[in-house]
């Protein structure tokens, strides 16, 4: 059986750096941080007061009232992503068949906030008895966002979400770019969203000390690679990309932004939360997605790393990068773009995916931001090009895109130009 | 408009989001205010919190109109 090609013709995006894919994509570049103090809640007790929130979003732009207060957070990040995706796609919901539009959305926790509401409302009135909201399973089930938008949209397609922590939107996309493959849908919806900056997410990645504690200076906060790297920044939002089968969208006239060619997963089988330290499991799905993809390690021009900013992951990384990629990964260009963002968990392989889409449609590479002279880490190869502090035009004809979650799952996806 | 049914037409209005004007005593939440089971469940346990009172599963069944609502609470608050 003949494999279809598979073509990503839509992109939407909630995030830290703006509420639609342009203002998203012109902040990255420009090198702006996404951090600062927390607004959602009282941070006075915990020992990291600050992430990267969205901004300024407005669920009214999206849904009536009704809709809203039976949607998690993430949720209403996720359909705002699926309707500026749709949008872009040019796609005409009267023109296709609806029963072949799947949706496959991650997240790795969930409705963490509505969790928090009603298991907070029941401890505090036990004297009431169980007295839950009918919405309380349905808005913090983690598939719930790919259910909604299904709703909203009648895709009758294959349905569901991801689970691998901070890998999760990958997965997402590595399943949708082999379904669509295999032709099992037409265009799948793939993505993640994730709004766990809540007392429960901060005060529990706090407990691992996963999270940076730079309080005075929340901007400087997430500098991966650099020496006095101190933990992650949370960030929260939501990706979603339009992967279609190339004989579809040819045939209705889309937009092809770029070709989806290669997924790799692997496991570390090792810690927890800790990645191996000799980036075991990142060799193996490295290397992985570039034997789907039918590639050479020559063939990438960037990789977007996983690069989170804490103290270990961010050394066993290059590593792997060195290992598998050899001579050329002195050629390439890396870059973390959670230096900006943040790290939007299951979130973030879809906005990463996002930016490795941009930077081949675009032949521009993110940078590395908050990086200073002197601040090198002796256990990372700096002859490695992180891309810091300043974009870098260069032609990128493909780009690999690494995400690795807690529980030790990895997953990379390859994207490249479109050539007919 | 007694205090009770001030209170239980802005619950309604505010977790219908329904117009005003519409929540009339003989409305029905399922049939003439948009309300589909879990909505009413919610609306019952709104009731709830915001009266300080309990309505038992087998009185909450019988409570389908924005009138019904009114006099079951003040029934129970005498």
């Amino acid at each position: 059986m003949e494999l279809k090609r598979v073509v990503v013709t839509g992109l939407g995006a909630v995030t830290p750096l703006g509420n639609s894919v342009p203002e998203f994509w012109d902040n990255l570049i420009k090198g702006v941080s996404g951090a600062a103090p927390i607004t959602r809640f009282d941070t006075s007790l915990f020992k990291t007061k600050f992430a990267c929130e969205v901004k300024g979003f407005d669920p009214s732009k999206y849904f009536d009232r009704k809709e809203v207060r039976k949607l998690d957070l993430y949720a209403q990040y996720a359909i705002a992503a699926a309707q500026e995706a749709l949008a872009n796609s040019g796609i005409d919901l009267d023109a296709i068949d609806k029963d072949e539009v799947g949706v496959i959305f991650a997240a790795g926790i969930g409705g963490i906030d509505t969790f928090e509401q009603e298991i907070g409302y029941y401890y505090q009135h036990l004297e009431n008895g169980p007295k839950f909201n009918p919405f309380f399973i349905p808005k913090m089930i983690s598939d719930i966002a790919a259910g909604q938008i299904s709703i909203m949209y009648g895709f009758r397609g294959p349905n569901y979400s991801t689970a691998s922590a901070c890998a999760s939107s990958t997965n997402a996309l590595i399943d949708a770019f082999n379904y669509i493959r295999l032709g099992k849908a037409n265009i799948i919806l793939a993505g993640g969203a994730e709004a766990a900056i809540t007392q429960g997410g901060v005060g529990g990645f706090n407990a691992l000390t996963a999270l940076s504690t730079r309080n005075d200076t929340p901007e400087t906060a997430s500098r991966p690679f650099s020496k006095s790297r101190d933990g992650f920044v949370m960030g929260e939002g939501s990706g979603c990309l339009i992967l279609e089968d190339l004989d579809h969208a040819i045939a209705r006239g889309a937009n092809i932004l770029c070709e989806v060619v290669g997924g790799g997963m692997s496991a570390d089988a090792y810690h927890l939360t800790a990645t191996h330290p000799d980036g075991l499991g990142a060799k193996l799905v490295m290397a992985r997605a570039l034997k789907d993809a039918g590639m050479k390690p020559e063939d990438i021009d960037y990789i977007n790393v996983h690069g989170t900013s804490t103290p270990v992951g961010d050394i066993s990384e290059p590593k792997a990068i060195i290992a598998v990629f050899g001579e050329h990964s002195y050629k390439l260009n890396i870059s973390a773009t959670k230096s900006m963002t943040g790290h939007l968990l299951g979130a973030a392989g879809a906005v990463e995916a996002i930016a490795s889409v941009l930077s081949v449609v675009n032949d521009i590479v993110p940078p590395t931001i908050n990086f200073t002279e002197g601040d090198e880490d002796s256990d990372i190869d700096f002859n490695l090009n992180f891309t810091f502090n300043q974009a870098q035009k260069r032609t990128v004809n493909a780009a690999l895109s690494n995400t690795f979650g807690f529980g030790g799952h990895n997953a990379s996806l390859i994207v490249k130009k479109y050539i007919a | 408009m007694s205090e009770v049914a001030a209170k239980v037409k802005a619950i309604i209005v505010d977790k219908l989001g329904v117009e005003e004007a519409d929540v009339v005593a003989t409305a029905s939440f399922t049939n003439d205010l948009g309300a589909d089971s879990l909505d009413t469940v919610e609306l019952i346990m709104e009731f709830e919190k915001e009266f300080g009172i309990s309505i038992p599963d087998e009185q909450a069944e019988k409570i389908s109109t924005v009138g019904d609502a009114i006099a079951h609470i003040e029934a129970i608050q005498k």
